[in-house]
């Protein structure tokens, strides 16, 4: 009986999975296809041209230092606005109603969702990396941090984009947090530079933000150079997946944004 | 003991906003029935759907579905319902057959037995042709029978649809109404509102009429038709009348010069009323029933109390 119950739960789950996967697939040149693009821009300009007037940075050339920044830059914002933009326009559309007259719990409905958030995140993060392969070498020191760091950080935007779905009642409440909050706080999370180039207190600022410490994990798998200690970055990305999803289940279970 | 397929009580709904839309209802469905609820527009059907349903949260009361309660057992309660709502609700870029399996997903049904049901109800329903297009390119009845589908796909015990006929022309509403019949007739429960209310009288056994938050009617569609104590049957002339005939238990209307309508009371017979249109030399070319009986008496029911009030006047 318990095995029926879980072989259902596993079937909702990995249903919602495959329908968010299909949803960015079918729409490929809106959601895979402009990362690349940009991706490659920022590496022609500040990489090539601007970076090879800018030296070394951190022992590194300055393309090779900004690619994990750039590919974490890409994982962020596509593992948040998959969400973001799925559960506004299932919201909109109306068709949030067939999993909530359905018997699927609240939590896989998160599982779902970032399921498929992260999905976007990695498939992006990879579509990126090739680009990067044509300006860069890549040299992986640790598989296992470059892979659990994207994949936790990737985790930490699809819950965030889900918040932000949730509460959304119009399409500019979804891109107000990626426009003010997201893209800010990604810039001046060192992927363009490294915070021991700042000021004391601006080092202690960038502290506080907590995509610094996502960009600079990845980094040290990539290259094995970081700013910070490696176990401060995993609790704190550690922290907020659990803050996060404590807080979607608390509101997905008040109904809040999607009953009256 | 079976329990009922659906029992409410003391169902109160208050909106944020300060709206009280079910001001404590009682209703029971009995399992195997085709039943119909009906009123005017915002007098609380789609908000008693609703929390049927877990898409409205109740205020207070009670909803039993099979005997579980939604409260307590809500995976098992929803596992007993499916839902034919008002509004289209599915994704339109998605394509037909993905979204009855997909719902059948949601209810832990493994794909193969997803597809197989799927080609059941699509090919049912007349849309298995039309399984790879995108749904936003069906027709508004295509809409409302994929709608069905999708409701089905998990063989629920109870149906509900609300408005399901809304915006489909006659033809497929009676292919509609010929399949309903046979799923009903299969054991499935089924709830209905509608505004057609010739809908409700061809195919509910029983009824609930709701009213500004309240129930006014629930009984069996006999014995509520049984309450119509007048029928008004309308009458085309050969020639204008000259002047019409009063008579103690038929009222005649003019309604133009070539027509009349009479309210006839029940039970009594046409012979009279041809008795009295003979004596007068108002010759009838035909005769025809003025309006739906259910629709008379949910007008009756329905009515706020000022313009009952007007209408008792007028009739005077």
């Amino acid at each position: 009986m318990k095995t029926s119950h879980l072989q259902e739960q596993w079937t909702a789950l990995r249903t919602i999975v495959t329908k968010e996967i299909l949803r960015f697939a079918r729409i490929w040149v809106q959601t895979v296809l402009p990362p690349m693009i940009t991706t490659a821009l920022y590496l022609v300009i500040f990489g090539g041209l601007i970076g090879s007037r800018i030296g070394e940075m951190d022992g590194y050339r300055y393309m090779d230092f900004i690619v994990p920044g750039l590919i974490m830059l890409a994982v962020i914002t596509n593992s948040y606005a998959n969400v973001v933009s799925s559960f506004f326009s299932s919201k909109f559309q109306r068709h949030i109603e067939e999993l909530m007259v359905s018997p699927v719990p609240n939590t896989l409905i998160i599982l779902g969702f970032v399921g498929g958030g992260v999905a976007r995140g990695l498939t992006v993060g990879i579509a990126v990396t090739i680009v990067s392969l044509f300006f860069s070498p890549l040299s992986v020191h640790s598989v296992a941090v470059t892979v659990s760091v994207v994949v936790l950080t990737s985790v930490v935007f699809a819950l965030a984009g889900l918040i932000n779905g949730v509460f959304a009642r119009s399409f500019d409440e979804i891109s107000i947090m990626p426009t003010f909050v997201l893209t800010p706080l990604t810039y001046l999370g060192g992927v363009f530079y490294s915070v021991s180039l700042l000021p004391d207190f601006w080092q202690s600022l960038s502290q506080l933000n907590p995509i610094l410490y996502m960009v600079d994990a990845f980094r040290y798998g990539l290259l094995g150079t970081s700013d910070l200690a490696l176990g401060t970055s995993y609790s704190i990305i550690l922290a907020f997946i659990v803050a996060l999803y404590l807080f979607a289940l608390a509101i997905l279970n008040r109904g809040i944004g999607i009953r009256s | 003991m079976t329990n009922p397929a659906l029992e409410i009580r003391g169902l109160h709904k208050t909106y944020r906003n300060g709206f009280e839309a079910l001001k404590g209802i009682d209703l029971t469905v009995a399992p195997g029935s085709f039943f119909a609820l009906l009123g005017p527009n915002g007098a609380g059907k789609s908000t008693t759907i609703g929390i049927i349903t877990s898409l409205i949260n109740k205020t207070s009361g009670t909803v039993r579905v099979f005997g579980h309660d939604l409260d307590h057992e809500i995976q098992e309660v929803k596992r007993s319902i499916g839902v034919v709502p008002q509004e289209f609700n599915f994704n339109t870029f998605e394509p037909v057959g993905e979204i009855v399996v997909n719902q059948a997903g949601y209810y832990g049904i493994p794909r193969q037995e997803a597809w197989r049901r799927t080609r059941h109800y699509l090919g049912e329903l007349g849309l298995w042709d039309q399984r790879k297009e995108m749904a936003r390119t069906l027709s508004g009845g295509m809409k409302r029978r994929l709608m069905i589908a999708r409701a089905l796909v998990h063989e629920p015990r109870l149906l509900i649809l609300d408005e399901p006929t809304a915006g489909v022309d006659i033809e497929l509403r009676r292919s509609m109404w010929d399949f309903l019949r046979n799923i009903n007739c299969d054991g499935r429960s089924i709830i209905l509102t509608t505004h057609y209310l010739e809908e409700a009288e061809r195919l509910c056994r029983s009824i609930a009429i709701i009213d500004h938050g309240r129930i006014v009617a629930n009984t069996t569609m006999k014995s509520l038709l049984a309450k119509l104590d007048t029928e008004t049957v309308v009458l085309d002339l050969l020639a204008p009348a000259e002047r019409l005939p009063a008579h103690d238990s038929i009222v005649l209307r003019a309604v133009d010069e070539l027509t009349l309508e009479a309210d006839i009371s029940r039970g009594q017979s046409l012979n009279i009323l041809f008795q009295l249109l003979d004596r007068h030399a108002i010759k009838v070319q035909s005769m025809r029933n003025k309006t739906n009986r259910l629709e008379e008496l949910f007008i009756r029911m329905t009515q706020t109390p000022s313009n009952r009030g007007k209408e008792i006047r007028t009739a005077r």
